[in-house]
């Protein structure tokens, strides 16, 4: 058996051309990531660039109306560039710095990877190219327009679906041509070994500082940290120092589209079954030849159809749990948050937020449930107001 | 079982077409294989489409997108191969992506694969690394699982040899027809490093014209062409199959000069 495996999942499916580059990664990897320089560099510029930590919010008014478990909101939309996105994005960049790359190339979605990406690449000088579906790029063109503003080329992908997916594949081929100078910033806990470990380690801020806060303001563990799933970066993040605590539910929300019994879904773990796919072994959607589904979500962050191997296994073994949420109620969060405590979710979270709705409820007061809010909403309201029939301009 | 790859390896270099099965639909792949067998084909690769194919260029990509909306399935191919033995000895390798027979049950695909009367098994995104899950099967099925370098192997070359069997497939990435003249001597050694152990070595490297499937076979054991077939079919749909003889019969007499 390869290397990075979680259970079953996980692994190195990729083209000869591109071994080279992955254990080349690997090995820089395992170099830095517990290098004292290394480690404060990054610190540096988490938390003087990148605004960390994100407050732990105590959503007193969504809580009230509710009536039900305490919900806390762990506010990674007050990153800087907008999402949780920027934790990776960093500490990969950095790493590709350390490599002596020049140049580095991402697939995005929503566009929030992409934004990040071309971020970190400014900052650091280095040239970046992304690639993003066609269709999210007209979905999320003010994302389009603020990576060419941050100095990034950006491609539209046709291919396929012209959605994450395709953006996947593309940069995976783009990566194939050109390995010596470039390094790839996949944006989630997906792809092969050591992208997925790479990509929660950095994200892992996340749940490190989620039981630090709570610590501090309640004295103890959350009873559940809910997060939204597509590749599954925030999710793992917000998961990972609370996978020994078995007190705490894990839940991850996929998007369910126009709901999982149809066509037009991304919900991986309720609809697919396990495949190989983008260099890994989990659970993707797929016809009964194995040929990739053409799935759908509102949101363009989730509309992808697998899921990393760490949350597979997560699922084989029991430690989480995974719930579809669809379009409809994804919208009704953004509403409710955004009029209950004056905060706009992006569109992913607001899968999360639906599922906390439905659940704090149910709960008894003295329960508490952290809601992991992984970027904010100004990205997603043209698209919402359409949603609703309304047309405003981006 | 009559080892087909080994007696084509036998016979001096060789010359190796590539087509995506079911594009433009199933009958005129059946009666591309036939006719590139008569043309002198010592082993044809058939590709069995994939819905996301991340190691092909743009023009394969396409052929795999046309094969599946025309409704083709592997079952399809399965069928074809099984009629097309009745009618060949002509090595047929199946070229695919690891979702494809993983999907299926890898053991039951191979058995199968052996079943129908294909040789080899080449998988574009299964490395060293992951090959086991894939080449043991294949072993058991009596299915030859071809290996790949490519010109970042390196010292990887001989790793990937020593636990090669049948032969070696040299594939460069994506559009470097035009240096050709860099990736020869590139080729050159790794095809010497891969016949010191035994096996051939076959190189997949966008070759279009008979003048570089000359050159190229003048450094290796023999030349797979892919996109250039691939365009005709694309160009000439159920119409190709005169085209495309015309190009294996000028690239066979190119590599055997």
């Amino acid at each position: 058996m390869s290397e990075g495996r979680f259970g079953a999942h996980g692994g190195q499916y990729v083209p000869e051309t591109l071994m080279n580059a992955v254990t080349e990664l690997e090995a820089a990897y395992a170099k830095y990531k517990n290098d004292p320089e290394f480690v404060s560099e990054l610190t540096e510029l988490f938390n003087g660039y990148a605004n960390r930590p994100s407050p732990l919010y105590y959503a007193g008014k969504m809580t009230e109306d509710l009536g039900g478990a305490k919900v806390y909101l762990k506010r990674e939309d007050m990153n800087f560039t907008g999402s949780h996105k920027i934790n990776n994005v960093l500490g990969q960049v950095l790493l590709a710095k350390k490599m002596g790359k020049t140049r580095v190339i991402a697939e995005t979605g929503a566009g929030q990877h992409g934004v990040a990406t071309a971020t970190a690449a400014a900052l650091f000088g280095m040239e970046c190219e992304i690639f993003m579906g066609r269709t999210d790029t007209e979905r999320q063109a003010l994302n389009v327009y603020k990576m060419r503003l941050l100095g990034a080329k950006v491609h539209a992908v046709d291919s396929g679906t012209a959605t994450l997916k395709d953006a996947v594949s593309e940069t995976m081929r783009e990566w194939t041509k050109r390995i010596s100078d470039t390094h790839y910033v996949l944006g989630s806990v997906m792809g092969p070994h050591p992208f997925p470990t790479i990509v929660r380690d950095f994200q892992s801020v996340i749940s490190r500082e989620i039981k630090a806060q709570l610590y501090e303001k309640e004295g103890r563990l959350p009873d559940a940290v809910i997060a939204c799933v597509g590749g599954g970066s925030n999710a793992m993040g917000a998961f990972y120092h609370f996978i020994d605590d078995k007190s705490v539910r894990l839940v991850g929300c996929e998007a369910a589209g126009r709901g999982a019994d149809t066509f037009e879904t991304a919900a991986t773990i309720t609809t697919g079954k396990p495949g190989i796919f983008h260099g890994m072994k989990s659970y993707f959607c797929q016809d009964e030849y194995g040929q990739i589904a053409p799935v759908y979500s509102i949101s363009a962050g989730l509309d992808y159809p697998g899921i990393g191997p760490e949350h597979a296994w997560l699922h084989d073994t029991g430690r989480a749990e995974y719930v579809p949420v669809t379009d409809d109620e994804a919208v009704g969060a953004f509403e409710y948050l955004s009029k209950t405590e004056g905060i706009i979710p992006a569109i992913e979270s607001a899968h999360a937020l639906a599922h906390a709705i439905a659940i704090a409820p149910k709960m008894s007061r003295d329960k508490i449930i952290v809601v992991n809010i992984s970027g904010r909403g100004d990205k997603d309201c043209a698209a919402i107001a359409r949603y609703r029939g309304e047309d405003i301009y981006d | 079982m009559t080892d087909r790859p080994k007696k084509a390896f036998s016979g001096g270099k060789v010359f190796v077409p590539f087509l995506t099965c079911g594009d433009p639909n199933i009958e005129t792949t059946e009666k591309l294989v036939l006719a590139m067998a008569d043309a002198g084909a010592d082993l044809i690769e058939l590709g069995v489409p994939f819905s996301d194919p991340t190691g092909e260029g743009p023009v394969i990509m396409s052929a795999n997108i046309r094969a599946l909306s025309a409704g083709v399935t592997v079952d399809d191919v399965f069928d074809m191969v099984a009629r097309l033995r009745k009618k060949t000895d002509v090595p047929l390798a199946f070229m695919t992506y690891a979702n494809v027979v993983f999907s299926r049950g890898t053991e039951e695909f191979v058995r199968r694969m052996a079943r129908v009367g294909a040789d080899a098994l080449i998988l574009t995104d299964v490395p060293l690394e992951e090959k086991d899950e894939f080449a043991l099967p294949c072993a058991r099925a009596g299915i030859k699982y071809v290996s790949i370098v490519s010109p970042a192997s390196s010292e990887r070359v001989d790793l990937i040899t020593r636990r090669a069997e049948g032969f070696v497939q040299f594939m460069s990435p994506l559009g470097v027809a035009d240096e050709i003249g860099g990736l020869c001597t590139d080729i050159a050694e790794t095809a010497r490093r891969i016949n010191a152990a035994g096996l051939p070595c076959i190189a997949d490297s966008e070759i279009s014209t008979s003048e570089q499937a000359k050159r190229m076979s003048g450094i290796c054991d023999g030349v797979v062409v892919g996109s250039a077939i691939v365009r005709l079919i694309a160009e000439h749909g159920e119409d190709c199959v005169p085209y495309v003889t015309e190009l294996v019969k000028a690239m066979k007499s190119a590599v055997r000069g």
